[in-house]
């Protein structure tokens, strides 16, 4: 343990470490050009282009997401709404967004009365620990959201294709 | 070559409301990632998922590269009558690909 703390000194821990993490993200000399990834602007745009002028508001939606999750390329969601799925009182669509992928959206899932429940589940890629929100549009036209941050350990989408 | 997996119940009660879930092969190659030799690999997702009953869409989602590779998708509907349920996949590169499930719905 004393070695731990000697900077002048490489442990075998360290090294092993070191080789680990280069054996995971492929050559690490390379230099990886990273695409520009999406903002916290550009998520907030990404919802005003959905809702327009209309407020959206916190609350009937229920966004399940792990949030701590150890591989970013396959992360299980799911939405639901509290909603009664009538004729005259139904969710009409469900749109969800993050943060900090390249782009802000992550899928759009349209429905109506006639789907009983107001749930849908998916598996969703994550290129960084960030923020994951869910927009429900309801039959009378007002906005629902839920929002997760969800701390992510192993990246999606930027990784090198061997 | 496409797969599809589809879950349909084979036998509802009418006015049940049952889960479907579709799972479809595909790279779901998202655009962002290089090769080593610092070459961008081009876009290659499924961009559209629909599902009929009886001809009716009941249910659409719009798929971005945020989407895992095999898309997986789990949505609920009411049984109202026997029938068919038709899926359809739409991407990249002309790439379409269909399945289909039968229910039996009793009173």
């Amino acid at each position: 343990m004393r070695q731990m703390f000697d900077t002048s000194h490489l442990s075998r821990r360290h090294v092993l470490q070191f080789a680990g993490g280069a054996a995971i993200c492929g050559a690490l000399p390379v230099v990886t050009v990273r695409p520009a990834s999406a903002t916290p602007a550009m998520l907030a745009s990404a919802i005003r282009d959905l809702v327009g002028e209309a407020p959206v508001k916190v609350g009937k939606v229920k966004l399940e997401i792990p949030p701590l999750v150890e591989n970013g390329n396959t992360v299980p969601m799911t939405v639901s709404v509290d909603s009664p799925m009538t004729s005259d009182d139904h969710v009409k669509s469900i749109h969800v967004f993050n943060e900090k992928n390249p782009q802000p959206n992550i899928g759009n899932f349209h429905l109506g009365p006639r789907a009983g429940r107001a749930k849908v589940a998916t598996r969703v890629r994550l290129a960084d620990s960030q923020k994951v929100t869910a927009v429900a549009r309801l039959s009378d036209g007002s906005f629902w959201s839920a929002s997760v941050d969800v701390i992510v350990t192993l990246a999606a989408c930027t990784e090198e294709v061997p | 070559m496409a797969s599809a997996l589809v879950n349909v119940p084979s036998k509802a009660r009418k006015g049940a409301v049952i889960e479907i879930r579709t799972l479809m092969s595909h790279i779901m190659e998202p655009g962002y990632r290089r090769t080593a030799a610092g070459d961008l690999v081009p876009r290659d997702i499924i961009t559209s998922f629909s599902c009929r009953f009886n001809g009716e869409e009941i249910f659409r989602a719009d798929l971005f590269p945020a989407i895992a590779a095999n898309p997986f998708l789990s949505f609920f509907t009411v049984a109202t009558e026997s029938g068919k349920f038709e899926f359809e996949w739409i991407g990249d590169n002309g790439f379409v690909a269909n399945a289909s499930a039968t229910i039996t719905v009793e009173a």
